[in-house]
């Protein structure tokens, strides 16, 4: 970090600060130039077509794939692309995936253990007794995210929706600063829909989260600043509204 | 781990223990002329194969908990079985062809006049014994640390684990490698100053391997009940998910891979005196295939399964080289592919409730869904 960029005030105070990023697989700009701040307790929706990058900026911003240029800075300080994923989950940046992602041979209770914020390291695991809180926080995640009559199911035997649920469960049990979620309703029903709103909006309270999500209906619910990418780069920024009426988008979305 | 296979485990566990003391019982203590009298070449042999079944808990550890297929793990097993023939070779002190105090055979036949560093301190018992534990688990501390950092998995770690076996193949037929070349070591007389030879020692040797084996599969058994067994498994299933939840996946990896060779190293180490010598041959890269099969037919990610089928296919492997010498090799692919044709879960399958714990509560899935997710 150079003297200048502690001198950003637009750094300073950001929790998630995206600077010129460009990625490219074998080529292919799958990134380019793309700059993205997200303040400390902000919540953000990233809309955008197939193959935007969406997917791909949540990639960056956890370590799993190194920009090619550009600058990734978490919360002020934390240069995110000289770090490791496990490092990055450790500073308190969780992920959902796009596609559900949970442990499908454990318990859903394992899978929230597994994800509570407790030491990781193998010496705490292996010979560590329970922290005190543990079990009670999982209980008020199992509640929070209606999973409670599950807890001693294998996760792989769960609903399409209940394992969508689950993971935020495991990102409420990480406790991170900030929560990334791809496509969080995908194959939910509406009733589901309304209600993982209603969940993002009450988490939003308390942590910063960048949501991409396909589904307009449930962005309009969440009631927050929109980003719409485009081929690796911003192409509007403001409302839902703002956004939707941009005639950029509009052609993007209309394919012209 | 499902409360049914622990009971198993649980049984298999007695059986081990009343075994380590009936046998002793039945092959010092009743007459050679009664029909339960046991010889000792069956005590040995029965000992032989708790030796095999110690290495395959060690790879079921790291197979079937944490998805690291190695193909190396005879590796292990032969060096912890070289360290032991080391203590017995020095052992052999004067009563040796050439009656050299301190150089065993092969030593003075090469014309070599001094004990190389390798072989210091292995006349003294304890230190050979950290050194059936520490060579294999620091060969495991370093293969593990550049194999799981560099993120190789699936078959290309298979391959270079296979790489690893044979290279130390290859180095231990070297004379000039100075563990006797492809003759290996041999010729042992005693063990702590009890004859190998002997009754009462073979019958020893059968207890410690069945004591053996039972720790291996409680430390084991342990493992995998503790939350850090509970991440293994979620490293098997979804690695890269673990990476995000802060998981340093490389050090699970590394800590499962040492221990499961520090048992393995073990298992060789009693292996040794039961039958007598150890040769380059065991570290042959077909061993350690063989010792993958064993946990496939008895079922992979059970523990007692992968002891049960090394056991059984090794009592097989006894009869069929007796019969058809030629045809074993043929006989064992059989084995595999029926086995995983139609045992998906091994033999242990065949003890085991129907797969995973899912079957016993019947749920409407789709309904469950509307009542838990309607406000
Ligand atoms: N590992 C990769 N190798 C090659 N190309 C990739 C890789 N990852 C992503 N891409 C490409 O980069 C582009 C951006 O993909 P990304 O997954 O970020 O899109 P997205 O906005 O998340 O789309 P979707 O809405 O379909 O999830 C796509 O064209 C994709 O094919
Ligand atoms: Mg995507």
């Amino acid at each position: 970090m150079t003297l200048a960029d502690t001198a950003n005030p637009t750094l300073t105070s950001s929790i998630l600060y995206l600077d010129g990023i460009s990625v490219s697989f074998d080529g292919y700009k799958a990134l380019r130039e793309l700059s993205l701040v997200l303040q400390r307790g902000e919540m953000r929706a990233i809309i955008g077509p197939n193959g935007a990058g969406k997917t791909t900026m949540m990639d960056v911003i956890t370590g799993k794939t190194r920009p090619d240029s550009g600058e990734a800075m978490f919360d002020g300080k934390y240069d995110l692309t000289r770090l490791d994923e496990a490092d990055i989950a450790t500073l308190g940046i969780g992920r959902k995936f796009q596609k559900p992602t949970v442990f499908e041979n454990h318990t859903v209770e394992d899978n929230l253990l597994l994800a509570v914020k407790a030491p990781r390291g193998v010496r705490a695991t292996l010979f560590g007794r329970a922290e005190p809180g543990v079990r009670a926080t999982i209980d008020r995640i199992l509640v929070t995210t209606r999973l409670q009559d599950h807890r001693a199911r294998v996760a792989g035997s769960l609903s399409h929706g209940q394992k969508q649920w689950l993971e935020i469960g495991m990102l409420l049990a990480q406790d991170p600063k900030l929560l990334l979620v791809d496509e969080p309703v995908a194959g939910m029903t509406d009733a589901e829909t309304a209600a993982t709103a209603e969940l993002l909006r009450e988490i939003a309270r308390t942590h910063s989260v960048v949501v991409v999500e396909h589904d307009m209906t449930f962005v309009r619910e969440l009631g927050v600043k929109v980003t719409c990418l485009h081929e690796g780069a911003v192409l509007a920024e403001g409302t839902l509204d703002q956004v939707s009426a941009h005639p950029r988008v509009v052609e993007v979305y209309l394919g012209r | 781990m499902s409360a049914r296979l622990d009971r198993i485990g649980l049984v298999f566990v007695l059986l081990l223990a009343a075994a380590a003391i009936a046998v002793p019982a039945l092959s010092l203590g009743v007459p050679e002329s009664s029909p339960f009298s046991l010889p000792p070449y069956l005590v040995q042999l029965f000992g032989k194969y708790l030796c095999y079944a110690i290495l395959a808990v060690a790879l079921d550890l790291v197979w079937g908990y944490c998805g690291i297929l190695s193909l190396g793990h005879g590796a292990f097993f032969a060096l912890g079985g070289y360290a032991m023939g080391m203590y017995l070779m020095r052992q052999i002190g004067t009563r040796g062809v050439y009656a050299d105090p301190i150089l065993p055979d092969f030593m003075v036949f090469l014309n070599w006049k001094a004990l190389p560093v390798a072989w210091w301190g292995f006349d003294w018992f304890p230190y050979a014994m950290l050194m059936v534990m520490l060579v294999p688990g620091l060969l495991a501390l370093a293969f593990g640390w550049f194999a799981f950092r560099s993120r190789v998995t699936g078959v290309y770690l298979s391959i270079i684990t296979q790489a690893m076996t044979f290279a130390l193949y290859k180095e231990f037929f070297r004379n000039d490698f100075g563990f006797g070349g492809n003759n290996g070591l041999t010729d042992f007389k005693d063990l702590l100053g009890f004859s190998l030879q002997s009754a009462s020692t073979k019958a020893a040797l059968f207890s410690a391997s069945a004591v053996a084996l039972i720790l291996a599969y409680a430390t084991a058994r342990a493992m995998i009940g503790s939350k850090y067994g509970k991440a293994l498994t979620a490293v098997r299933d979804a690695e890269s998910r673990m990476r995000f939840l802060g998981y340093r996946v490389e050090t699970y990896k590394v800590t499962a891979f040492v221990v499961s060779a520090v048992m393995a190293g073990i298992g060789g180490a009693l292996y040794v005196p039961q039958v007598g010598i150890i040769n380059p041959s065991e570290f042959a890269p077909a061993n350690s295939i063989e010792a993958a099969i064993w946990v496939a037919v008895g079922g992979r990610a059970t523990l007692v399964g992968a002891a049960i089928g090394a056991i059984a296919v090794n009592f097989a492997k006894t009869w069929f080289t007796g019969v058809f010498p030629e045809f074993w090799l043929y006989g064992l692919g059989a084995l595999f592919v029926l086995v995983t044709l139609f045992l998906p879960r091994g033999l242990l399958g065949l003890l085991l409730a129907p797969p995973r714990d899912k079957a016993p509560t019947p749920e409407p899935p789709a309904l469950a869904v509307e009542e838990g997710a309607d406000p």
